[in-house]
């Protein structure tokens, strides 16, 4: 039974009102907005996925970003054949069926994921946040060099994925599938944290040297939180690519991982919940104010100064009284 | 084989320059635990006034001091008003606090000089080309950089290991409460090394300048060489980045040289030079993730 404390009070009412957003932007004709709530929703994935290693792992990944455009691109690149029907590396179909470009696209970001993770967690601290970033990088570039995917341009779409009994074409279905996959993944990741694996996981974080002691070696525990996030970057990925219709580098940029590290600040660390706040504020942030002014970077970048010099706990924390 | 050789230069001067950002990010990072994104904007700075001053005084050597000053002032102000407050914090914050001075200076460089990139001519006194072994002519300008970036290398040491202020700085690196504890004023000496770190970065990018083009996001690019570098190198270590520096130049700059040509050999010219070129850029990435499964601190853990 869940308990109607504030902080449960809090994420109910948010919820109601996520479900209920559609039908009233519909109604009073703005529906125009239901795009920008589903890249909040995106992008709230990828900050609860990232809260999950900063929170409970005490892991810094500066690379995100990593994640989140090889799920766009995955999902962009199959897609792309499905459409021109050629093979993918000369080796396979694509296909515009989600029911295969999101999974492929999330299976590949965890492989990946197990890479970057089987490098970087031999380390921690400052070196994990400049070696995820490196590596970052690197996929950066090893995609944008591949001419055939667009390169530097990026890759346009044919349309959004096929769903069978969904048309994701109408941003309103589309928007409940990203509220959906955002609920499961929220769901998978509170489960995780409250499983034996995520007390592991938090006990490493607070003295490693103990633990190991206790006979517990954290690394594959890690590398298994670190992998389900990499799971849920890349999926939003997917998401991302069939909201814009296109596949930027931009998606693979160390700025968007910088971002996504602002997004879970900004909701407050280690609440999960806070990964939705803290988009919602961004993505927000940047809608306003890029309607007044070109250089609307220039006072993110101010706020964001002053933010991390006065305060010390997230937005999630300070609307529902929670310490994180 | 002149070739490699006129190549094996450039990636020396790469070094170079990836040295001279490297140094400040890893002095900083040594002795006052900040990880500092925004040095990469010091560089941009330091290019975009070096231009500028080039520009009106005709002077490029004029230039490189104004973009001096400017970095040590702008030193001593982040340092007074935001990295002071963040040596004790997370690295989580110190980042996000330097993020958002990138996003602040790339927004004011933007302001200041609009969004088109400038250029900067080779000083005429060194607009000529030497003859390497007899051969081919190399550029008089690339020379002076590597040359610069030794002397450099050699001030920092001696610095370092033979003055009083690097005694401190050395001493503040492996035990900052006992610095301070035995009476010497820390801040001062914190405010200085950032502001030095500054300069040399600033330095970089105003030389830099006549061989790319000055425009905005420039150091953001090479930042994250640099941290390639100081990882390889081992954080913290002067000797360390200034080793891998060269490497990572020479590997970055052959790498994109030779190896289209390499898989051209075997394979048709497109898929080669897809491959190649592929290939080269992810070469250091590459080689930062072999040397950190054998020595995961980097290969030099001393100063």
């Amino acid at each position: 039974m869940i308990s109607l404390n504030r902080s449960n009070c809090v994420i109910i009412v948010t919820f109601i009102a996520l479900l209920a957003l559609p039908p009233v932007l519909a109604s009073i004709g703005e529906s125009y907005y239901i795009s920008i709530v589903t890249k909040i929703l995106i992008y709230a994935l990828v900050g609860v996925s990232l809260d999950l290693i900063i929170g409970q792992a005490g892991l810094v990944s500066f690379g995100h970003a990593a994640f989140f455009g090889m799920g766009a691109y995955v999902c962009g690149v199959l897609s792309h054949h499905g459409s021109n029907g050629l093979l993918v590396f000369y080796l396979f179909p694509g296909t515009s069926n989600a029911l295969l470009t999101w999974p492929i696209a999330v299976i590949v970001c965890m492989l990946l994921g197990l890479l970057v993770g089987i490098i970087s967690l031999r380390t921690a601290g400052v070196y994990f946040i400049m070696i995820t970033l490196a590596l970052a990088q690197m996929v950066y570039f090893l995609i944008i060099s591949i001419p055939q995917y667009g390169g530097e341009d990026g890759l346009g779409l044919y349309g959004r994925n096929e769903l069978a009994g969904v048309d994701l074409n109408d941003d309103t279905q589309f928007y409940y599938v990203c509220l959906l996959c955002l609920v499961f993944y929220l769901a998978g990741s509170i489960k995780l944290t409250r499983s034996s694996l995520g007390l592991i996981i938090k006990a490493a974080k607070f003295n490693q040297q103990r633990l190991v002691a206790l006979g517990i070696s954290p690394f594959k525990y890690q590398l298994l939180i670190f992998v389900f996030s990499a799971a849920g970057a890349g999926l939003a990925g997917a998401l991302m690519a069939n909201l814009t219709q296109y596949v930027s580098p931009d998606y693979l940029h160390w700025n968007l991982s910088g971002k996504f590290l602002i997004i879970v600040i900004l909701g407050g660390i280690g609440s999960l919940f806070g990964g939705f706040y803290g988009a919602l504020i961004l993505l927000g942030l940047e809608e306003v104010l890029s309607s007044y002014t070109d250089h609307w970077h220039f006072v993110v970048g101010v706020i964001l100064i002053i933010m991390v010099l006065t305060s010390r706990q997230g937005f999630y924390a300070s609307i529902t009284g929670k310490k994180t | 084989m002149i070739l490699l050789l006129e190549q094996l230069f450039n990636g020396l001067q790469l070094g170079v320059t990836l040295f001279l950002l490297a140094s400040g990010l890893t002095l900083v990072f040594g002795i006052m635990g900040l990880i500092n994104l925004s040095h990469g904007s010091l560089y941009m700075v330091g290019a975009y006034i070096t231009a500028t001053v080039t520009q009106y005084s005709g002077s490029f050597f004029i230039g490189l001091c104004a973009a001096i000053v400017t970095a040590a002032i702008l030193g001593v102000i982040i340092e007074y008003l935001i990295m002071r407050h963040l040596y004790h914090r997370d690295h989580l914050y110190q980042v996000l606090a330097t993020f958002g001075l990138i996003l602040f200076f790339n927004e004011s460089v933007q302001m200041i000089w609009g969004s088109q990139p400038l250029y900067i001519n080779i000083p005429p006194s060194l607009d000529f080309t030497v003859k390497l072994f007899g051969q081919a002519g190399y550029p008089a300008y690339r020379l002076a950089i590597i040359a610069l970036g030794i002397f450099i290398l050699l001030i920092l040491y001696l610095f370092i290991f033979y003055s009083k202020i690097g005694m401190l700085t050395r001493a503040g690196s492996s035990n900052r409460e006992m610095v301070q504890a035995l009476g010497v004023n820390i801040n001062k000496l914190y405010t200085g090394i950032f502001a030095f770190g500054a300069v040399l970065s600033a330095l970089a990018g105003g030389l830099a300048g006549p061989i790319y083009a000055v425009e905005i996001g420039m150091g953001e690019s090479v930042l994250i060489l640099a941290f390639v570098v100081i990882v390889i190198g081992g954080i913290g270590s002067i000797k360390g980045s200034f080793i891998s520096a060269l490497v990572i130049g020479i590997v970055d700059t052959l790498g994109r040289a030779y190896l289209p040509q390499f898989f051209k050999t075997f394979m048709s010219a497109s898929d080669g030079a897809a491959v190649g070129g592929s290939l080269a850029s992810i070469a250091i990435y590459l080689l930062m993730a072999v040397i950190l499964v054998f020595k995961p601190k980097g290969l030099f853990t001393r100063l």
